[in-house]
């Protein structure tokens, strides 16, 4: 079964259509790309698939049952984590902070436990302590875990907003742009960390990237978009012959 | 992570978690991510601590009666500005309610202890143990009320709906006289009373200012401890992931609207808990007294003190306390300032001055406040005698 099926789905600014009937699925443990020109309505349909729109209309299900009519925080709480295209991490606190904030759901303790640091507050704070030291460990990050994410360099930022999304421990990955703006050393890292994460942790991923090198060299399968509309879906090798595909990138057919 | 990776690389079960030895003449290497996480996590923070909670409480025996006065109104002042920094610093929503919340507590507090037959409402209940968890439970229930507002409004919109709620509460207090007994008239304060024995009289444990002094104290270090660990916990970090970026926050799973709710709640039982305290001091309670100036003190507190920490909120709220016995002594030494409210300058206009003054210009010159000069001069003396 699926995980995820995003169904014929058509979301709208005021006559502008971000996505126009998209449909496609996301199979367990797959890498799938969505690649498209600026304004195709890639980072619309994250999203939706997010909680942060919602669509006139279409079917979205993850892990089978209804998205749509979720709120952002039970979205996240179901296991989806993304990432932002810009940035969107809490700059002021450190490292750790934002890797606990995304174990955030996980944590059972309110307030009460929370003002005493006693007991179950404690026990659960110092477990989640040893969860997000993996990540740190998994992504490279001890340098750094004290340090308020202003700080950082950019390229150190993406991978923070990378752990914070894996410390949700995500049934699906949402990457958004991952790679944008970084230097070659970096995005060869942060496709390692990417394979990685497909391979050893088995988390299913929905990559974006204008980097075609990088769609083409990670993917399993590729969504190609053009105006809000699915222009090809398919494996790398096919849809880079799509004529299709080769208009919406290059423009009209030679 | 998921099953498959705990099966790849195990969480290191040899990394104890708990309470662990620490290696001898090694202080600062941890061995178990609580020592890491501990709130004194050096010996240096530790032996500091120690000694400041030592003096604080010595203090009551050091000083005369007239300074523990001032001081012991100034901890009850940090338990209100450590509230508005939960709301304001922590969380990043901007309330200039805070001396609505203060008041109600206020009253709820003289209420509660009142004498049953009295001229206003009574209910001759003076354990300080009961009326202080109302007086911040019913302001706290207030604070609920006000939240959703916040759920709807940011920023600027917020302050000036909050705004709203002083001019508000100062109508209904000064109208409620039953309650309040209306202004200029005033009426009797809460009376804390521990076990039977009066605190707010001199007694066998000494006079009423050290008794009071060593009371607020205590309740001072307990909310500040309180508040530190919620600073640390979920919520707390829920809090400020709201402060800096709210719709990243929601994507991660923090549920925007509950925990503003409860950044409002809490805040505002820690200002009911001020506002029941800060009067059984002078023992009079006046309806005019909660007006837009206690609002912005407790800001300036804030601002001046270092928005997001506890010990700024602490700071802050001693520095604005101790500045009114310095601008009170003005006329003595300034001819032109006058003591006299109908005349000008007079020294309470000279206040209002002052904190406009500092807040604005620590916001341009050091917007960390006291905890940023604090960080400043520690990070000198730590790489003295290199610059860096």
């Amino acid at each position: 079964m699926a995980l995820l099926t995003f169904g014929d789905v058509h979301l709208s600014f005021a006559g502008v259509k971000a996505v126009d009937g998209v449909s496609f699925e996301v199979r367990q443990a797959e890498l799938l790309a969505i690649i498209g020109p600026n304004g195709a309505g890639k980072t619309s349909i994250f999203n939706v698939l997010s909680g942060v729109y919602r669509p006139q209309s279409g079917r979205v299900t993850f892990l089978g049952e209804d998205l749509l009519a979720r709120r952002p925080h039970e979205i996240a709480a179901m296991g989806m984590a993304r990432t932002f295209q810009n940035v969107e991490l809490f700059h002021n606190l450190t490292v750790l902070d934002n890797l606990m904030l995304g174990r955030h759901h996980h944590f059972r303790y309110g307030a009460l436990p929370a003002l005493l640091w006693y007991g179950r507050a404690r026990r659960a704070e110092l477990a989640a302590r040893a969860k997000v030291e993996d990540i740190i460990d998994f992504l490279e990050l001890e340098p750094w875990r004290r340090h308020p994410v202003r700080l950082l360099p950019y390229g150190v930022q993406k991978r923070v907003e990378l752990g914070r999304a894996l410390a949700m421990e995500p049934k699906l990955l949402l990457l958004d742009e991952p790679v944008a703006g970084m230097n070659l050393e970096e995005t060869e890292d942060m496709a390692r960390f990417v394979m990685d994460i497909r391979d050893e942790l088995g988390i299913p991923v929905v990559l974006v990237d204008h980097d075609m090198a990088l769609v083409m060299d990670l993917a399993d399968r590729v969504l190609v978009l053009d105006f809000g509309r699915q222009v090809a879906l398919g494996a790398p090798a096919e849809v880079q012959r799509d004529p299709a595909v080769i208009e919406a990138y290059l423009g009209g057919t030679a | 992570m998921t099953e498959t990776r705990e099966e790849a690389a195990p969480v290191a079960p040899d990394i104890p978690t708990g309470r662990s030895r620490r290696v001898r003449g090694r202080p600062l290497l941890y061995t178990s991510y609580a020592q890491d996480m501990a709130l004194l996590d050096t010996p240096a923070k530790r032996l500091w601590t120690l000694l400041l909670v030592a003096l604080a409480f010595g203090l009551s025996v050091l000083l005369q009666d007239r300074s523990l006065e001032v001081l012991a109104g100034a901890y009850v002042l940090a338990i209100g500005a450590i509230g508005l920094n939960i709301v304001t610093g922590y969380a990043g929503q901007v309330s200039l309610g805070h001396a609505f919340f203060v008041a109600i507590g206020a009253y709820t507090a003289a209420a509660l202890s009142g004498p049953v037959d009295g001229e206003n409402i009574g209910f001759g209940i003076a354990e300080v143990w009961l009326w202080l968890p109302a007086a911040g439970l019913v302001a706290a229930a207030a604070g609920v009320l006000v939240a959703p507002l916040a759920g709807r409004l940011r920023g600027l919109y917020l302050a000036v709906v909050t705004l709203g709620l002083v001019f508000l509460g100062e109508h209904v207090f000064k109208e409620w006289k039953k309650l309040t007994g209306g202004p200029g008239v005033g009426r009797e304060a809460a009376v804390p009373e521990l076990f039977g024995v009066r605190l707010d009289q001199d007694g066998p444990f000494g006079t009423k200012e050290q008794v009071l002094y060593t009371l607020m104290l205590a309740l001072l270090i307990l909310f500040a401890v309180a508040a530190r660990n919620l600073a640390r916990s979920r919520v707390g970090r829920a809090f400020a992931a709201i402060r800096d970026r709210d719709i990243a926050a929601a994507v991660i799973g923090v549920p925007l609207t509950r925990y503003k709710v409860l950044a409002f709640g809490i805040s505002s039982f820690y200002a009911g808990c001020a506002g029941g305290l800060l009067y059984t001091i002078s023992g009079y309670v006046e309806p005019g007294s909660f007006n837009l100036l206690l609002s912005v003190q407790f800001i300036a507190m804030v601002l001046i003190g270092g928005v997001a920490t506890v010990s700024g909120a602490i700071a802050g709220a001693l520095f604005i306390s101790l500045l009114q016995p310095v601008t009170r002594s003005l006329p003595a030494l300034v001819p032109f300032i006058s003591g006299d409210t109908t005349q000008t300058p007079n020294v309470f206009q000279v206040e209002t001055v002052l904190y406009g003054l500092l807040i604005v210009l620590f916001l341009i010159f050091e917007p960390r406040g006291l905890f940023g000069l604090w960080i400043r001069v520690r990070n000198y003396w730590k790489s003295w005698p290199f610059s860096y």
